[in-house]
């Protein structure tokens, strides 16, 4: 950090100013983004309109009228930022959050299924961990179903958990976060395991010396060790539950999720609406996971391991 | 505590029977082969050490002779793969589940997310002893080892030598009738050496525990023993065992005498020997 920033004090570009510090960069970073979306939006969007002006027999059509054109269609192949944007506000901000066309109403749909599968997942994913390394024959016998279960392609899975607790009467958002439970158990058992086996062996040794049972070295050294690995798989999880959930609201026909808001978009073509869900979608996960990152450096300064 | 009390018990019978009557380790015909995957190293061979309580005993030798393996043998760390040995009449493993010793490891080994004074409460945490005992003990052995007023650090705001001390001081918490300690003053400068061997060697005097030390300074050796273990390696084994007629009441001024000179230059030529076994 201090050798760029000095590199740069000396250096005569004038992106030496703008690149120094951090909000410079993400701005350079986000204009950047927004100044290809629109480029992709204008050039994906032009044979339509094209098809629109042949049909309305207009023929001498001025390039800016062009671009104004393909970026206020109502159902853009790929929607401008600010058509995004303003269909964001529309739905949060000017309806009512009951309002079944609120998209918070909906991003609280799936935000609770998310979490629910995300607190069952963790749990399990923890349990699984402790047991993996604890037993061998758990190690042994566990594992291979634990990483196999993952091969198997969401997509395809969903429908028949779904489909499979309607049967026996369980609907609603525990199916939905059953499928967040799938996805979201298998970072946390893998990085539990790691976490729980990699105290050092000199540590080890110490509670060998100390003649310590297995349960108080678990306690006292396993556990405590395993906590940073711990909250790096929370957050892979966090975001595998969130898709979790959005996919198990595409195979039931839900009526409500942000996962239903991206189904019926798709049925009549509203790529506004999908793409306002998406973006929703992302920055819950981002919150979801900037959250889990506030609690771990709280816990790690409890920990003293803040350094 | 009644699993210590029964360990006294069993020591006692067995003193009584055993014929001689403070035996606290007794080896016999040790060895033991590491097996690798670029082949066996022979790590200790043909040991016999006779350890009695109230011995002060330093095992001495070039890097990689075995003195870690060996006292790692003594705490159950490591099983032979020939040979006996007894500790307090019994097993390794069994004095170890009695809690017979403490061990100073070469690294300090303390856990990053407790602070100091908990850090030393570790083991007698898991011994479950009450909280004003750990207390106490906590206050009387960070003073022993002169780091009072770093109770609420954590082990990476110390310095390596404050943690080396740090680490004693857990181990002699606990306040086992033998301790076991692995190079624990390696870390630290000259005059804390000194004043920490004075520290040492006035507790044993006055507890009248069994030390068994491991060091590469023939002066700390000297100073602190009643009996140096000089190894030499390829494979391990002990080539000297020197027992020391200086008085169990010394000072750092005996550096100067004689006899101190007398049995540091043995140490010294044992050591050469063993040295030369390399070439
Ligand atoms: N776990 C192990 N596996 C294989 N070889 C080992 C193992 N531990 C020690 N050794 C070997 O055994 C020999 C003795 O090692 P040890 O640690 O006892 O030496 P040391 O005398 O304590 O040396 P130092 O003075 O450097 O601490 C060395 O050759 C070492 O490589
Ligand atoms: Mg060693």
């Amino acid at each position: 950090m201090t050798d760029a920033t000095l590199t740069q004090g000396r250096s005569t570009s004038p992106f030496a100013g703008l690149m120094s510090g951090t909000v410079g960069p993400v701005i350079v970073v986000v204009s950047a983004i927004m100044a290809i979306w629109y480029i992709a939006a204008v050039a994906l969007n032009t044979p339509f309109q094209y098809d629109l002006y042949e049909r309305a027999g207009q023929t001498d059509v001025s390039t800016s009228q062009l671009i104004t054109d393909t970026l206020a269609q109502k159902k853009p192949v790929l929607p401008a930022p600010h058509q995004v944007v303003i269909e964001i506000y529309k739905t949060t901000v000017e309806k009512k959050i009951t309002s079944k066309r609120s998209l918070i109403y909906h991003s609280g749909i799936t935000l609770s299924s998310t979490l629910l599968g995300f607190l069952i997942g963790t749990s399990l994913g923890i349990l699984l961990a402790i047991g993996i390394v604890h037993s061998r024959v758990l190690d042994k016998s566990l594992m291979p179903w634990v990483i196999s279960s993952q091969t198997i392609p969401i997509l395809a899975i969903a429908p028949m958990i779904i489909v499979v607790l309607n049967a026996v009467g369980i609907s609603g958002l525990l199916p939905k976060a059953m499928i967040s439970t799938y996805l979201s158990f298998f970072p946390v058992t893998v990085g539990m395991v790691k976490g729980l086996r990699s105290p050092e062996v000199i540590h080890m040794d110490l509670m060998h010396t100390y003649s310590a049972t297995r349960l108080q070295a678990f306690w006292k050294l396993r556990l405590p060790y395993a906590v940073p690995y711990l909250f790096t798989s929370m957050k892979i999880g966090m975001a595998a539950s969130l898709v979790g959930a959005i996919v198990g609201e595409l195979p039931t026909g839900a009526v409500a999720g942000l996962g239903a808001r991206l189904l019926a978009g798709s049925y009549y073509g509203q790529t506004i609406q999908i793409w306002s869900a998406l973006l929703m979608a992302a920055f819950l996960a981002g919150s979801l996971v900037a959250l889990i990152g506030v609690i771990e450096k709280l816990t790690l300064k409890r920990m003293g391991m803040n350094r | 505590m009644t699993a210590l009390a029964s360990a006294k018990d069993t020591e006692m019978v067995v003193n009584k029977n055993s014929a001689s009557p403070n035996r606290v380790i007794d080896i016999d015909n040790l060895s033991l082969t590491f097996e690798t995957n670029d082949g066996p190293v022979h790590a200790l061979s043909d040991i016999d050490l006779k350890i009695d309580e109230g011995d002060f005993v330093s095992f001495i030798g070039p890097s990689g002779c075995g003195k870690t393996t060996l006292l790692r043998v003594i705490a159950d760390l490591e099983r032979p793969t020939a040979g006996s040995i007894t500790v307090n009449g019994v097993s390794p493993e069994e004095a170890r589940l009695n809690r017979a010793y403490g061990y100073v490891f070469q690294a300090a080994a303390l856990y990053p997310w407790r602070t100091i004074a908990r850090n030393i409460a570790l083991p007698l945490e898991i011994m479950g002893l009450g909280k004003d005992v750990q207390q106490h003990r906590i206050k009387k052995n960070m003073e022993l080892v002169n780091l009072s007023g770093f109770e609420k650090k954590y082990p990476w705001q110390l310095s390596g030598g404050m943690q080396q001390r740090a680490s004693i001081a857990r181990a002699l918490a606990v306040e086992p009738d033998l301790l076991l300690m692995d190079e624990p003053f390696g870390a630290l400068d000259e005059i804390v050496r000194d004043h920490l061997n004075e520290q040492l060697l006035q507790l044993w005097a006055k507890t009248n525990k069994t030390v068994v030390f491991v060091t590469h300074s023939i002066p700390e050796a000297v100073f602190l023993s009643t009996k140096i273990v000089v190894l030499c390696p390829r494979p391990g084994r002990i080539y000297d065992i020197i027992d020391s007629d200086l008085p169990r009441d010394r000072n750092l001024d005996i550096r100067e005498t004689p006899e101190f000179l007398k049995i540091a230059h043995r140490v010294r030529d044992g050591l050469r020997a063993g040295h030369s076994y390399e070439d």
